[in-house]
């Protein structure tokens, strides 16, 4: 007997998936499943209609040309992520979509590519690649593990308090120490790795704001984290 | 020229080798002290340079160009320790020219890694290039894949004979429109294949394989079975029995037959050529048999999702004992995100008996989310070997591990059966 469906959508698939952001939907679907719950995984690419019944957004990291060829799609479908976001509902979104999802992206020749606003943060291209292991320490989700390769570099405005704060690497630029951004019940990280195998408690959160949404209440199961525990143990270990 | 630098560079090299020590450091020797010897000891060959770059499938690629030049009677410089940077081409040179910084070669054939091979084209302009693939490999190093496409792109821009370019690959075809006055080659696949190979922006299977390419190319890959593959050349068809395993080798053969056409022209003996091609054995750690314990041994290099997803494609898990070695030293890539990008489900019925390296909770981690039952971890790839070979006496064997892993991997076999010394 299941305890319930969600549908999770992943958002651009095919022009923002660069980096492992399947292993991000993998978890949620897996992780969900051993809960007792039914995961129901969906997709938006550029030009489809958005699906009305949704109850977790993902969406990652792309190169920039797929950053141009969703840009059309994403302003198109902003109202409705707006909506969704102040309704409290979770989304989760890695790096590309992260800066996307803030007010704008200047790159570094002084173009801007207009963000859709749902988190008060402001990106500037660099000639300087941010690249290597990080760790981050959040007091939401504890020790964050993770792995940046980004050459924008993040500012957070008021309305928005950071993921986390590093310990090793970069995070969000290279002056002020945050990494990420959260707002409402949207997680926003630089952090590939993929982000989720190894920061379970993320996973947890974004399904348990699903299933309190959706059904009023999160009935988890007592699952075995002891591998992804000796995953980080080892990342933490290594160099940047 | 005065030959000074050569002799210092041989002195290095001699001491070194002495000392055990790496293969590269001679060659950074002599290209402190002297610039210009590269370019020397590689003009005025009568067939040229020829470049080999691209993400996945160089050594194995290189080896078998080498040995198809070979069998039509050239004399072939190449660099064979897989030390693909710029000073391992000058280290290789100081091994084969005599006194005077001169090459008795017919050609060279050179595999190149993308970034130092647009540092060797300015310094030596090949006369032709084989530009293989623009997979996700590495991208701490290069950061995203189309800027590995530039670095490929200023190789063909510098090459003045011809651009050999794999029509599949929509990055590494792109590249054609880049260098207008070129002359182009292209090798394929025909479409009943093509969705045994996806692109990455092909990575999810669901998502649909982008149409055949309607390019002309002179070598198409029409049919694998097993270790067999038929190659259609100028129209005409011929199949040959490989010692190559795996298929992403043998799409690497189309490329090795279109460039040593490229090279020969119409004086290539055809016989001869698929001849040489049925002999050409793998190269070290890719798809290498060896025996332990009476049973064999498969020795699989995987360092990019692309080519992990060929590897586990190629090479059926029925029967077979498993191990994974993943390390995440520099040469491996830093970032373990690219597991993620593989799928594991062919392995869910036999299970993994060992999985180590550095990053072997990761690895444990990734099957442990496709329901791959793992059997032991141990990162230390020494006590994981040792573990595995006596759990699993009865059984043939194969490992999948990333560079690094398989040169430490390689080190404790050689310790217990023989294995092909590569200096």
């Amino acid at each position: 007997m299941t305890k319930g469906t969600l549908n999770i959508l992943q958002l651009y698939p095919k022009e923002m998936n660069i980096y492992g952001d399947w292993g991000n939907v993998l978890v949620l679907k897996q992780r969900l499943t051993w809960h007792g719950y039914t995961a129901n995984i969906l997709e938006h690419s550029a030009g489809d209609e958005f699906p009305d019944d949704v109850d977790l957004i993902i969406g990652g990291g792309g190169q920039d040309s797929g950053q141009l060829v969703i840009q059309q799609d994403l302003q198109a479908i902003a109202p409705r992520l707006r909506e969704l976001a102040e309704d409290g509902l979770p989304m989760l979104v890695i790096c590309g979509l992260y800066q996307l999802f803030g007010k704008f992206f200047k790159t570094h020749d002084g173009t801007i590519i207009p963000g859709i606003g749902i988190l008060d943060l402001e990106t500037h291209g660099t000639n300087e690649r941010l690249i290597g292991n990080v760790v981050a320490d959040s007091e939401e989700f504890g020790e964050i593990h993770g792995y940046e390769n980004h050459s924008g570099q993040t500012h957070l405005g008021a309305g928005v308090r950071p993921l986390g704060t590093v310990t090793k690497g970069a995070g969000n630029n290279s002056q002020d120490g945050h990494e990420g951004a959260r707002h409402l019940n949207v997680v926003a990280s630089y952090l590939h790795g993929s982000l989720l195998p190894k920061n379970p408690a993320i996973a947890d959160f974004l399904l348990r704001k699903a299933a309190e949404r959706k059904f009023g209440s999160f009935e988890p199961a007592d699952l075995d984290d002891s591998l992804a525990d000796l995953a980080r143990r080892h990342a933490g270990a290594r160099p940047r | 020229m005065f030959p000074f630098s050569v002799l210092v560079g041989k002195a290095v090299r001699r001491i070194s080798r002495l000392r055990g020590g790496g293969s590269a450091l001679p060659g950074l020797v002599v290209e402190k002290i002297d610039p210009g010897f590269m370019g020397r000891a590689l003009t005025g060959l009568p067939h040229g340079v020829v470049v080999i770059s691209g993400t996945n499938g160089k050594t194995t690629t290189t080896k078998m160009v080498v040995e198809l030049l070979q069998g039509q009677g050239l004399t072939v410089f190449t660099n064979r320790t897989g030390s693909n940077f710029t000073r391992g081409v000058a280290a290789a040179l100081l091994g084969d020219v005599n006194w005077r910084g001169r090459l008795k070669a017919d050609i060279a054939v050179l595999e190149l890694d993308e970034a130092h091979a647009v540092h060797f084209v300015k310094l030596v302009p090949p006369t032709h290039c084989l530009l293989l693939n623009v997979l996700r490999d590495q991208l701490d190093r290069f950061g995203e894949i189309d800027q590995t496409t530039r670095l490929l792109e200023q190789i063909a821009a510098k090459t003045t004979g011809t651009v050999v370019l794999n029509r599949e690959d929509p990055r590494v075809a792109g590249i054609a429109s880049t260098v207008p006055n070129a002359k182009i080659a292209y090798f394929g696949l025909d479409s009943s294949l093509r969705n045994t190979f996806p692109n990455d922006d092909e990575l999810r299977g669901d998502i649909g394989v982008a149409p055949p390419s309607s390019l002309p190319a002179d070598v198409i890959l029409e049919h694998v079975d097993g270790n067999s593959a038929s190659f259609l050349v100028d129209g005409e068809l011929t199949s040959v029995d490989l010692r190559l395993r795996g298929v992403y080798n043998i799409f690497n053969a189309a490329a090795a037959l279109a460039t040593a056409r490229t090279v020969l022209g119409d004086a290539i003996n055809r016989a001869a050529l698929f001849a040489s091609l049925a002999t050409v054995e793998p190269a070290f750690g890719r798809g290498e048999s060896l025996v332990v314990d009476g049973k064999p041994l498969e020795l699989v290099l995987v360092k990019n999702p692309s080519g992990f997803r060929l590897g586990l494609k190629s090479f059926d898990a029925t029967g077979y004992a498993t191990m994974i070695a993943i390390n995440d030293n520099y040469a491996d890539g830093r970032d373990m995100s690219w597991l993620w990008d593989v799928d594991f489900d062919s392995l869910g019925l036999a299970g993994v008996e060992m999985v180590s390296g550095v990053r072997a909770y990761d690895m444990a981690l990734r099957l442990k989310y496709d329901d791959v039952e793992v059997r032991a971890v141990e990162p230390d790839t020494t006590a994981a070997l040792r573990a595995f070979i006596s759990s699993t006496s009865d059984q043939p064997k194969r490992i999948f591990c990333t560079y690094t892993a398989m040169l430490a991997v390689r080190r404790d076999l050689s310790k217990i059966t023989t294995v092909e010394v590569v200096s």
